[in-house]
């Protein structure tokens, strides 16, 4: 059970391999990355991501605890990064092990809903031409409704 | 004395990330109200309260919430994490 806020790159595959090594109790293992994506087209410089010290943290834990409180996890794994991502870095990955893949895969997607709105990030993306918030989704919010 | 937090557009609109601010506001919108009468850069921030959120203490919560005993109030659009 790890949460991680971090602003250093990190290596998905290695943080996987890690996770899974030595693992007898689940039959199931789900990860997740998420990358900073280009959707200008070549026009991404960069993206900053700002957080709320203190209470980003207590977020993650707060939102790991559930999702072990909901589901049979034989582990949990939350990395979320902040400060300047290039496009293609990653910016945060989760990893979920449980005995069967239904659990595996239910708190992974938990995991992800909650941190995209519950979890006090804000990204900016940064182009040659200007700079501007991404916008949260009223379908984000409406994700949490599922739980 | 209670420290006012912004994150995010709110922090660039009012212009700095955090100060201390004296006030017997007895709920975080009697303290909204208190800080759009001082100038017009809080009162562009605060203007639409439905599109920011409020944490008291790190937690989320209401505009409505009281803030008796609180020490730090932390004003930010909806996050965007994930």
């Amino acid at each position: 059970m790890v949460v991680r806020l971090q602003q250093a790159a990190f290596d998905f595959g290695a943080e996987a391999n890690t996770f899974a090594a030595g693992r007898r109790d689940a039959g199931a293992i789900v990860t997740f990355t998420g990358i900073t994506r280009d959707l200008n087209r070549g026009g991404l410089d960069r993206m900053e991501i700002e957080h709320y010290p203190g209470m980003t943290e207590r977020a993650l834990q707060a939102i790991e605890s559930e999702a072990r409180a909901r589901w049979a996890l034989a582990d949990c794994l939350i990395i979320h990064r902040f400060g300047t991502m290039a496009p293609g870095d990653p910016i945060m990955m989760v990893a979920t092990a449980a005995r069967h893949r239904a659990e595996a895969f239910a708190a992974a997607e938990f995991l992800m809903d909650y941190l995209k709105s519950r979890a006090p990030f804000w990204k900016k993306e940064v182009t040659a031409t200007g700079e501007s918030w991404v916008e949260s989704q009223d379908t984000d919010e409406a994700a949490l409704k599922r739980w | 004395m209670i420290d006012v937090l912004y994150f995010a557009w709110v922090r660039e609109r009012i212009g700095l990330p955090k100060e201390r601010v004296e006030t017997d506001a007895a709920t975080v919108a009697d303290l909204v109200e208190e800080l759009k009468a001082r100038e017009e850069r809080y009162a562009a921030a605060f203007a639409d309260l439905s599109s920011l959120r409020v944490a008291v203490d790190q937690d989320l919560t209401e505009f409505d919430a009281p803030l008796d005993g609180a020490r730090e109030v932390a004003f930010f659009p909806p996050m965007t994490g994930g």
